[in-house]
């Protein structure tokens, strides 16, 4: 009887947190997002057009958004995977030096990281001037377009692309690599069949983790960009918090929400495939 | 000549060979680079208000960190709000992990699902979510109470994960044995559960405080007219950041690493704790000797 029950009272506070003040909330701000009229008197009116205002209006922006996560994601991906093999593989003694210098960044607050990029790539700084003399920084500067912005998003989301990968790479079984090496596959063999597809997993969470916050950022677009990189998270927070139209910024959140949700799963359906061949080549 | 070339190539076959650590090597120095700007420029002596080029070495901004009183306010904010949200939900989540791994029950797949879904939630749509429930509800002014609210929920789907993690590597028989010996089950949970899960608590506290005091998105939201230490800088970028704050960030950095080495030490001393098996007799025989005598 008691074991029945103990379950449900461990659970309790926090379940009744997480209903109460995520899901709940999610419920009140679908309300929020029929209602029509002006500030002040909002009122509810099935007022679906918020929706399709939504996406007509701030279509650049999601547009903007999307490509702005994923070409981070894609960056934090090819940096990310080098470093967490490093770690797994090669870095012996240096194993948790190194895995501390990847959360390292995580202990200074992610607005000051962000604002020491804008000091990094301020027109006066001498990455900028390098950048420059490569011919990668179009009229000598970096600051305010969307290369900034795509790299503040790399920058402050990549510990969450390293630590998943490393994570499933440290779980690999290193005699299956070696035994690729003694069924005589080169190197580059060993690693394209035996551990990229067993490390699957931790690069699907990785991308999950990076690509969904990164997708509702607006602080990198806010210190970062000009007024032509604003994602939709930067609409969002202004119209809440600056203009006051609650009813449109509730009805861009679920859009915004839902075209996540799409996006994860055509990727875990596009991924779940690779994650079996990871089980195929573990059996 | 042939000497030199084969140098030549040894030099491109190390290069060959170690070319994903050298680059893994470039990628923690690029993760570093913002923290030593940061640094450095906590000893700068801007010549306006902005602190973007350097001008000239000062020790002024660490010997007077504390002398602006709305940074000292909003940090304080930040670190009572940091410590209650911590509180809350490291109590809250490590219940809650407990019920997930220890137990079978109905409902756990939606249990699980609610704790996952937050952490796939894009923060500015949670803060957002949040901010229409109190519009509406209006029964909680915003402020530091709506900003609690918010940080212990979303702290506690990672607090479940952290402590789960650990509560899953755990050896079961270690409680066994405690009760074998006559523990009720509160002694074994005080005595013998506990101090083994300890390790991944304190790592889930350690991540909860992080995470709530570095929020700005959904504080930005939830906050009111109250200001934390994120919502201060956010608030001064804009006119231009004292030193100061790069000099508290650094200060809040340095504590974080020895807490993190705090951490470690108590990790590896548990391990040796739960290490202690019955093959190891001469930690054995003492509690033997001792019961064959009562």
């Amino acid at each position: 009887m008691s074991r029945r029950i103990a379950p449900y009272l461990l659970l309790a506070p926090g379940a009744i947190w997480l209903l109460l003040f995520f899901v709940v909330p999610l419920y009140y701000m679908g309300e929020l997002s029929l209602n029509s009229g002006v500030f002040g008197a909002y009122e509810f009116s099935w007022n679906w057009s918020n929706y399709s205002d939504a996406l007509s209006l701030y279509d650049s922006q999601f547009v903007r958004s999307f490509l702005y996560a994923g070409l981070a994601t894609m960056f934090a991906l090819l940096l990310a995977y080098p470093l967490a093999y490093t770690i797994a593989f090669k870095a012996g003694r240096w194993r948790n030096v190194l895995l501390f210098a990847v959360v390292a960044p995580f202990f200074t607050t992610y607005l000051i990281r962000t604002l020491a990029w804008e000091t990094i790539l301020s027109d006066q700084s001498p990455v900028v001037s390098v950048l420059d003399f490569l011919g990668l920084a179009p009229e000598g500067h970096v600051l305010a377009t969307a290369g900034a912005v795509i790299a503040g998003l790399t920058y402050n989301f990549l510990p969450f692309m390293v630590l998943p990968i490393y994570a499933s790479l440290e779980r690999i079984d290193v005699r299956l690599i070696e035994a690729g090496k003694d069924l005589y596959a080169s190197a580059t063999q060993t690693f394209l069949r035996v551990t990229l597809p067993l490390s699957a997993p931790g690069v699907v969470a990785g991308t999950l983790l990076t690509f969904i916050p990164a997708s509702g950022d607006y602080v990198n677009a806010q210190f970062l960009g000009s007024a032509s990189n604003q994602m939709i998270g930067n609409v969002i927070q202004s119209l809440y918090l600056k203009q006051s139209d609650y009813p449109a910024a509730a009805a861009l959140s679920f859009v915004l929400m839902a075209l996540i949700l799409v996006a994860v799963l055509i990727y875990i359906r596009f991924a779940g495939t690779e994650a079996l061949m990871g089980e195929e080549a573990a059996g | 000549m042939t000497a030199e070339a084969s140098t030549g190539s040894r030099a491109w076959q190390w290069l060959r060979d170690h070319a994903v650590s050298i680059v893994g090597v470039l990628v923690v120095l690029y993760m570093l680079i913002p923290i030593a700007v940061i640094f450095f420029f906590s000893f700068n002596d801007p010549a306006g208000r902005y602190n973007f080029t350097w001008v000239g070495f000062t020790l002024d901004h660490w010997t007077n960190a504390f002398g602006i009183p709305e940074l000292n306010e909003a940090l304080i904010t930040s670190l009572k709000l940091a410590v209650l949200a911590t509180v809350i939900s490291t109590a809250v989540g490590t219940l809650m992990a407990l019920a997930l791994v220890r137990h079978e029950f109905f409902g756990r797949r939606a249990t699980n699902f609610l704790i996952v879904i937050p952490m796939a939630t894009p923060e500015v749509v949670m803060g957002a979510a949040l901010l229409s429930f109190f519009l509406i509800l209006g029964t909680f002014s915003l402020g530091f109470q709506t900003l609690l609210i918010a940080h212990v929920m979303f702290c506690i789907s990672f607090v479940v994960v952290v402590v789960r993690s650990r509560l899953i590597g755990f050896d079961r028989n270690l409680e066994e044995a405690a009760k074998d010996l006559g523990a009720s089950p509160f002694e074994t949970f005080r005595l013998v559960t506990l101090p083994l899960i300890m390790p991944g608590i304190f790592g889930a506290a350690m991540l909860a405080f992080a995470l709530s005091i570095d929020d700005f998105v959904i504080s930005n939201f939830n906050s009111g007219t109250t200001v934390t230490f994120p919502l201060y800088i956010f608030g001064a970028a804009q006119r231009g950041i004292p030193v100061e704050v790069n000099v508290i960030a650094m200060i809040l950095f340095f504590f974080t690493v020895a807490a993190m080495g705090f951490a470690t030490w108590q990790q590896r001393r548990a391990e040796k704790m739960a290490s202690v098996r019955p093959d190891q007799e001469s930690t054995l025989a003492v509690p033997a000797g001792a019961s064959a005598a009562t």
